[in-house]
């Protein structure tokens, strides 16, 4: 059966491993076997580097362990020394209840964030990029229930999610493939786990062609004793194994897929994404909650990236004492997988907990009443070690950490484009403009029907934002905002924001104005932004042109927070974005959390009070580089994007905050792409009320101008005199447009247009491309 | 003494807790009720929530209609016991035939969640006693398998008895035949209804409270004055 000199094999270790099991004793007889290191993604130096760390060359469960373990996606070794100033910079939160303060922060599986009363909040974005564009409906799926049991292994119930999503043309073929396949999987998978989906984005470029990007954000909501670690203590403790069981879905999905850049022949990496089961996830959630509230759990993890792989090595890590598993008590959904495969395997619907030997009992009897299958597969250990055996023989025995934590780190050679000063120089404000009035009407509509500014309900429609009867708001609200307590109104709202366009210019900036969008976004629904979550998509890290992109975003979007004093709470690189020779633009998806003491007070943007001001809120600057504006109407990306005024971004939400909290405001909508016209457009639609304003200066630019930090408002008639005190006393330029009512936009001297029509133009677009 | 109104919980249900928010919102007593449990512990009325039980796989509510609380249920369904199935509830209730006619995919083949402004058909029910006669209404729709369809003959003999509950005002967004949103057994105490009514009981959360007199209809029947 079992051949004492394997080598010479070929094939990938997984496949070698399952036909002859090969363990510690066999690895030490056998040094200078031939091990398929560069087919699981390591490289030469990493694979010796394992060697070194073992004093022998790695067996083959251990060579699949470290090499997904190793891999980009879950060691993140070209990010670390970058992202660390996310910590190194973080601002200091003293401000005590509800300010914000962080409970747990990066480096858990999601970051947990005080937000008064007793609650706390978990949140966390995620991108599912690659299988998504391999397989859109299950890789957006699973995208989906990755990020949900991260939320859920901290010990939070998970109340929403929210979606970033970015597409090639909206008229290319191949998104006509790939859109509605991830939008139904997020429809599918959502809609089953119960979690109203509450806004997100959708945009479309043409470097996001064959890399379209699919980041998942959810939010979770626990007491703050729910509070659960990702550590394996206390030996003689139970670990078990619970949920979906194991199948050949997913393997190498972390480090195959996830971690190399695409170079056609996708297809035949179809295996490694994985296949969802809303319904199984459902019950985990709940079978979970029921454990924690029994206190039957010690130490919880979810299976995600690298599997049980991840999950072993990062909860012996963190509990530093050991753990010995029997990887033949995994339960499988097909029986012939080896102990590799069963490493690298990433099923989805698995969670892994530690459990006092006393307490299992109560342990099996909650996941029986759920139906989700449990099983003990080992226990945790004094010696320091992870151990694994297969067949009665050891087949991995390593120091945990060394898989966990202590990966390679790599600080990869980063240079500033040969083209981007041209790019900077190629200013926009040579561009032609359109005419005075009409043209300045067609420009708008031309933006109203341009697929990024497009009506979205032909895909928010397909998500239920209902369930759970928390929702307050929801797309196309500038913030997703959910009720945490149904006695105070306490309550929380999400935004994510990102602007490739604008980081493709100027990455520095690019991430400060997503961080900006994302803060103000949530400032308009009238909560006060604590913290921040981000998803960071980028090229090929072994690009040194992206890697000063990459180093040049987190460098803004740390200084970016530390000047917000919004801490980023956790986030999730994905590098290898590209195609050949076609990467993405750098693309960081920024999420901010802010808090509604309660939210009765929030507010929406629909105009919808006739006779009410309307105000602009900021000051506005003839600034159009990578705007809506050029991009539509002329194809151009070029100049520099929109200044960043950090002090005047925390000047406008404090306004707007407490204009909420004390009534003096109806609506509020943020202003971003496509500028003012876009926004009034915007408060209109959502109202189905129309408004008659005269703009200040140059109409083009008062219409079409990006300059951020600033916002719409609909006063609450009676309030005019209080508002304006306020924005006097906080600094926030304001400045009088005109009134709420009858059914058209108009704009003195320039335009008015029936806002039935502007429905037309902006409702059409999505319906026409996708059915 | 108020009604005790059971909400009972497959796996996969989704919607149980807000069906025990409005069951309490219209002055009941929102009693929960386990799908392994046979026993309905002497409610007074019962909601078949909306959600997937079972993941809606095989055949939404197909299932869960097999579930033990259902062995109770459907004998005292029979006997008069008021019962309301929501969506995927209403789907439980015609798989397991306390109702005519089936629930199949809508018309365009995708999940839709959408606002919807219903006609009030038959306030003859004891879910619906608390409505106007051609009363007006917003609930949320939100389904994927929403689309009503019965046999010509069975469709016929709805009308006539006036079993259609309630019909979409504005064409049916599913494809539902004659625009059917909800529908009664003869003795008018078992309703089915496509839209959410538990998700219209509060304009902070949803489309404004019109959906609570489902509740109020049944707490008050329950509850003589």
């Amino acid at each position: 059966m079992r051949t004492g000199n394997a080598a010479g094999q070929g094939g990938a270790a997984a496949q070698t491993a399952a036909a002859v099991p090969d363990t510690v004793a066999r690895a030490a007889a056998t040094p200078d076997r031939a091990q398929p290191y560069a087919e699981l993604g390591l490289t030469g130096a990493e694979y010796a580097r394992i060697r070194q760390l073992l004093g022998r060359r790695p067996t083959d469960p251990e060579l699949a362990l470290y090499s997904v373990m190793w891999s980009e996606h879950c060691s993140y070794k070209s990010s670390k020394l970058h992202l660390r100033q996310f910590a190194d910079k973080a601002p200091v939160k003293g401000d005590g209840e509800g300010g914000g303060t962080l409970l747990a922060g990066i480096g858990h599986n999601a970051g947990v964030v005080d937000i008064g009363q007793g609650y706390a909040v978990t949140f966390k974005i995620e991108s599912h990029n690659h299988p998504s564009y391999v397989e859109p409906f299950q890789g957006a799926a699973t995208g989906v229930g990755g990020i949900v049991r991260d939320i859920l292994a901290m010990g939070a119930r998970p109340v929403a999610v929210l979606d970033s999503l970015r597409f090639g043309p909206a008229d290319a073929p191949d998104t006509a493939r790939v859109l509605p396949g991830v939008v139904a999987g997020i429809s599918f998978y959502g809609n089953c786990l119960g979690l109203p989906n509450i806004g997100g984005e959708l945009a479309f470029d043409p470097c996001y062609a064959g890399n379209p990007l699919v980041n998942a954000l959810c939010v979770g909501v626990m007491r703050h004793a729910d509070l659960r670690v990702a550590a394996a203590r206390g030996p003689g403790n139970k670990v078990i194994l619970f949920g979906a069981r194991t199948g050949p879905d997913g393997i190498g999905g972390a480090s195959v897929l996830a971690s190399a850049s695409f170079g056609g022949g996708e297809a035949g990496k179809r295996p490694s994404v994985q296949v969802g089961d809303p319904f199984m996830e459902k019950l985990l959630v709940e079978c979970c909650l029921e454990l924690s509230a029994a206190g039957l759990v010690a130490g919880l993890q979810d299976l995600g990236a690298a599997g049980v792989s991840c999950a072993t090595a990062e909860l012996a890590a963190a509990g530093g004492s050991g753990m010995a598993v029997s990887l033949d008590l995994v339960p499988l959904r097909d029986p012939s997988l080896g102990p590799a495969e069963i490493l690298m395997s990433e099923s989805q619907e698995r969670m892994m907990a530690v459990v006092a030997p006393q307490d299992v009992a109560r342990f099996t009897q909650i996941c029986a009443r759920w139906e989700v299958p449990v099983t003990v597969i080992g226990e945790v250990t004094g010696t320091g070690r992870l151990e694994m055996t297969w067949h009665g023989e050891v087949v991995v025995d390593i120091a945990p950490e060394t898989a966990a934590s202590q990966g390679p780190v790599y600080d990869r050679p980063a240079a500033r484009p040969a083209g981007q000063d041209a790019l900077l120089a190629d200013d926009p404000a040579t561009l032609p403009r359109p005419a005075p009035g009409p043209g300045v009407l067609d420009t708008l509509l031309a933006l109203l029907g341009s697929p990024d500014l497009a009506g979205k309900t032909w895909v928010t429609e397909q998500y239920d934002r209902h369930v759970r009867g928390d929702t307050v708001l929801a797309a196309p609200e500038d913030a997703g905002v959910i009720r945490v307590d149904e006695q105070t109104g306490l309550g929380v709202a999400l935004a994510t924001d990102g602007n490739g366009r604008y980081s493709r210019l100027d990455p520095y900036t690019g991430a400060q104005l997503a961080l900006a969008e994302a803060y103000r976004n949530v400032a308009a629904t009238g909560a006060r932004p604590v913290a921040v979550t981000n998803c960071l998509n980028f090229g090929s890290p072994e690009d040194p042109g992206v890697m000063w992109q990459f180093a040049e975003t987190v460098r803004g979007l740390a200084d970016g927070c530390a000047s917000l004093g919004t801490p980023v709470t956790g986030g999730n690189v994905s590098f290898y974005n590209q195609t050949g020779g076609l990467q993405i633009h750098p693309t960081p998806v920024v999420g901010v959390l802010g808090v509604l003491a309660d939210v009765r007070h929030r507010l929406s943007l629909s105009f919808g009070r006739p006779g009410a001001r309307v105000v602009l809120l900021g000051r506005t600057r003839p600034e159009f580089g990578g705007s809506a504006w050029a991009w539509v109407a002329h194809g151009h990306l070029g100049g520099r994007p929109p200044a960043v005024d950090l002090a005047a971004e925390q000047a406008l939400a404090g306004v707007l905050a407490t204009a909420a909290e004390e009534g003096l405001l109806t609506a509020a909508h943020d202003l971003s792409d496509g500028g003012l016209a876009v926004a009034l457009a915007e408060c209109c639609l959502a109202g189905r009320a129309g408004c008659r304003v005269s703009l200040p200066g140059d109409a083009f630019t008062a219409c079409f101008s990006e300059s951020s930090a600033r916002a719409v408002a609909e006063i609450a008639p009676g309030a005019e005199a209080a508002f304006e005190a306020l924005c006097g006393r906080r600094g926030v330029p304001l400045s009088d447009l005109g009134t709420v009512g009858g059914d058209r936009l108009e704009v003195a001297g320039c335009f008015s247009v029936p806002v039935a029509d502007l429905a037309a133009v902006h409702g059409r677009v999505l319906p026409a491309l996708f059915g | 003494m108020t009604a005790r109104v059971g909400i009972v919980t497959f796996p996969g249900s989704l919607d149980d807790r807000d069906a025990a928010r409005a069951v309490t919102r219209a002055g009941g007593e929102a009693v929960p009720l386990w799908h392994a449990d046979r026993g309905l512990h002497g409610v007074d009325a019962v909601i078949l929530p909306g959600g997937f039980s079972y993941g809606d796989y095989l055949r939404c509510g197909a299932i869960a209609r097999f579930a033990p609380v259902m062995a109770g249920l459907m004998p005292a369904a029979r006997s008069g016991l008021p019962v309301l199935g929501i969506c995927n509830g209403f789907q439980i209730l015609c798989e397991a035939h306390l109702l005519p006619g089936a629930l199949i995919r809508n018309a365009g083949l995708r999940f839709l969640d959408r606002d919807v402004r219903l006609r009030i058909e038959s306030t003859a029910t004891v879910w619906t006693a608390c409505y106007q006669p051609d009363q007006e209404i917003t609930a949320v729709l939100k389904s994927g398998e929403g689309l009503y369809l019965a046999q010509p003959a069975t469709l016929a003999r709805l009308e006539d008895n006036g079993q259609v509950v309630a019909r979409y005002r504005d064409g049916s967004p599913n494809g539902s035949a004659r625009g059917i949103a909800a529908v009664a057994n003869e003795a008018g105490n078992v309703v089915g209804i496509m839209p959410h009514p538990e998700h219209a009981i509060d304009p902070l959360t949803g489309p404004g409270a019109d959906g609570l007199g489902f509740f109020t209809s049944v707490v008050r029947a329950m509850v003589p004055r």
